[in-house]
């Protein structure tokens, strides 16, 4: 019989973590930013039909990078727990904290015992009656979670996209500001100085979706026609 | 290869809300009970509701009384409901049920909504409503039925469609008008003298609430316009631009002239 080599539990948690930062830094970078209007979610993504964010609740959306099954089961799962609670008790029940932290419990799970742990960083958010009351929840593939203010950068490059979006954040920033500020600091990394809209994945969770759209559901995906025009409005 | 594992997860994986529920939570399914043997108390009960197309949408009506035996349960009861963005469902039968199953059909729609990215077609809304009401059959057995009517816009289509369905879930398109529900008879005969083809959505409005006068007029479950307290039928309209409910000061108008015509004319009948 083969002897088993021993691994102590500090390097096996070590090897893992760095194996799904591996995987993460690879992908390209999601920025979630509250502003004025709401909270606006801007990922770098060639696909019009592969989303990287995605609405889990009437003012809960969703974003992601890293491994697309993995994180699109984690968001499937975050709609069914989403919408089973809402049902069962009532729809301001569901709050991006209970979600976040049902999110923590799972990937910390596969992290310490499944064979290989997801390859994935979340961010969860919701938006509130005014800027104060915005969460952004941001959720590693170990299952730690931290509680961001006013943004939550994710995904390869993570530091230098962040430290360009810190540079320009202001609190009163309007959707097509934060938009502009987001995609600028997406392209961080490319020898372009923005992405064209084609490239981009934006949604906006609007802050008073009742009295605008008549509807309670807050999560809007902006079309690629929207996104550049919203790109080309003055500074 | 096929992994056992992911074959397992692929087969859990559902669109459906219902079956996810009845998966996981089958105690939260409105209809998934078995009742024992007895005598079933009385619950409040929901009528009538008209439905009726004109060029580029559909309509729906409910007034807002629910009985209890002969006993008025509520007068501010709502019937019609919107389902989705471009669908609207109306209820007749035990209120309880009914209300639930909406709240459940609402939760259905936009949990596909979310999961699969795009709109069920509206006749894959009628079907998942008609399954739901198959679910109720052993209760509708038991005396606890309930009855939707269902309305749409088919995007695919580009027109206003109407289903209707029997306590076995049976799903059946009707042309024109319909109307369900204890008043359902009365409102039936005004809305098939009313009722004329390019109908403009107020015109249809104006039809919806005078069938529901009728039905008021001779039913004693359906609750006419009530100037009193200004309570006035729920009328949902659902055209290319999504559902819309008509607002209160335009269906107080169009009672106060449909009241007031009857007075001048000064009929028994």
């Amino acid at each position: 019989m083969t002897q088993q080599f021993y691994v102590s539990p500090e390097q096996l948690m070590k090897d893992r973590a760095d194996f799904a930062r591996k995987g993460i830094a690879r992908g390209r970078s999601v920025v979630v930013i509250s502003c004025a209007d709401g909270i606006a979610l801007v990922a770098e993504n060639p696909s019009p039909s592969l989303h990287k964010i995605g609405e889990i609740y009437d003012k809960i959306a969703f974003a992601a990078v890293g491994k697309y099954n993995e994180f699109e089961s984690l968001r499937q799962a975050g709609v069914r727990y989403a919408d089973v609670r809402g049902y069962s008790y009532d729809r301001e029940d569901v709050t991006a904290r209970g979600l976040a932290s049902v999110y923590a419990q799972s990937l910390g799970a596969v992290f310490t015992a499944e064979q290989k742990p997801f390859e994935v960083e979340l961010a969860v958010a919701e938006v509130g009656h005014t800027q104060a009351d915005d969460h952004l929840y941001r959720l590693t593939f170990d299952g730690s979670i931290a509680d961001e203010n006013g943004f939550v950068v994710m995904g390869g490059l993570a530091e230098q996209v962040a430290e360009t979006v810190a540079g320009g954040w202001k609190d009163d920033l309007d959707l097509a500001g934060a938009l502009r500020l987001a995609v600028k600091a997406l392209a961080t990394d490319k020898e372009v100085d923005a992405l064209p809209g084609t490239a981009v994945e934006a949604a906006v969770l609007d802050r008073s979706p009742e009295s605008g759209r008549g509807s309670r559901r807050a999560f809007r995906r902006l079309r690629a026609e929207e996104i550049t025009q919203l790109l080309a409005g003055e500074a | 290869m096929q992994d056992p594992a992911a074959g397992h997860l692929a087969t859990q994986a559902t669109s459906s809300f219902t079956e996810h529920l009845q998966r996981s939570r089958p105690e939260l399914l409105p209809f998934n009970q078995v009742l024992p043997a007895g005598q079933i108390p009385p619950v409040p009960h929901a009528t009538t509701i008209v439905a009726l197309s004109y060029p580029g949408g559909v309509l729906m009506a409910g007034d807002r009384r629910a009985t209890m035996g002969n006993v008025i349960a509520s007068r501010h009861i709502e019937k019609v409901f919107p389902a989705d963005e471009y669908s609207v469902l109306g209820i007749a039968g035990t209120a309880g049920l009914a209300l639930d199953i909406t709240r459940l059909f609402q939760v259905e729609l936009e949990h596909y909504e979310k999961i699969e990215g795009t709109l069920l077609s509206l006749d894959g809304k009628a079907n998942r409503l008609g399954a739901m009401i198959r679910g109720n059959l052993p209760m509708a057995m038991q005396g606890l039925a309930v009855i939707p009517l269902f309305a749409g816009f088919d995007q695919a289509a580009g027109v206003g469609r109407l289903f209707s369905y029997d306590v076995t879930g049976g799903r059946y398109e009707e042309l024109e008008h319909h109307s369900v529900g204890s008043g359902s008879v009365f409102a039936r005969g005004a809305l098939k003298k009313l009722w004329r083809p390019n109908l403009t959505e107020d015109g249809a409005v104006a039809v919806a609430v005078e069938a529901l006068y009728d039905a008021a007029d001779d039913d004693s479950a359906t609750g006419g316009p009530d100037p009193v307290r200004q309570l006035w039928p729920v009328v949902y309209t659902v055209n290319r631009a999504g559902a819309r409910r008509v607002p209160e000061r335009e269906l107080a108008a169009i009672a106060g002239s449909i009241v007031e015509s009857r007075a001048v004319a000064g009929r028994e009948a």
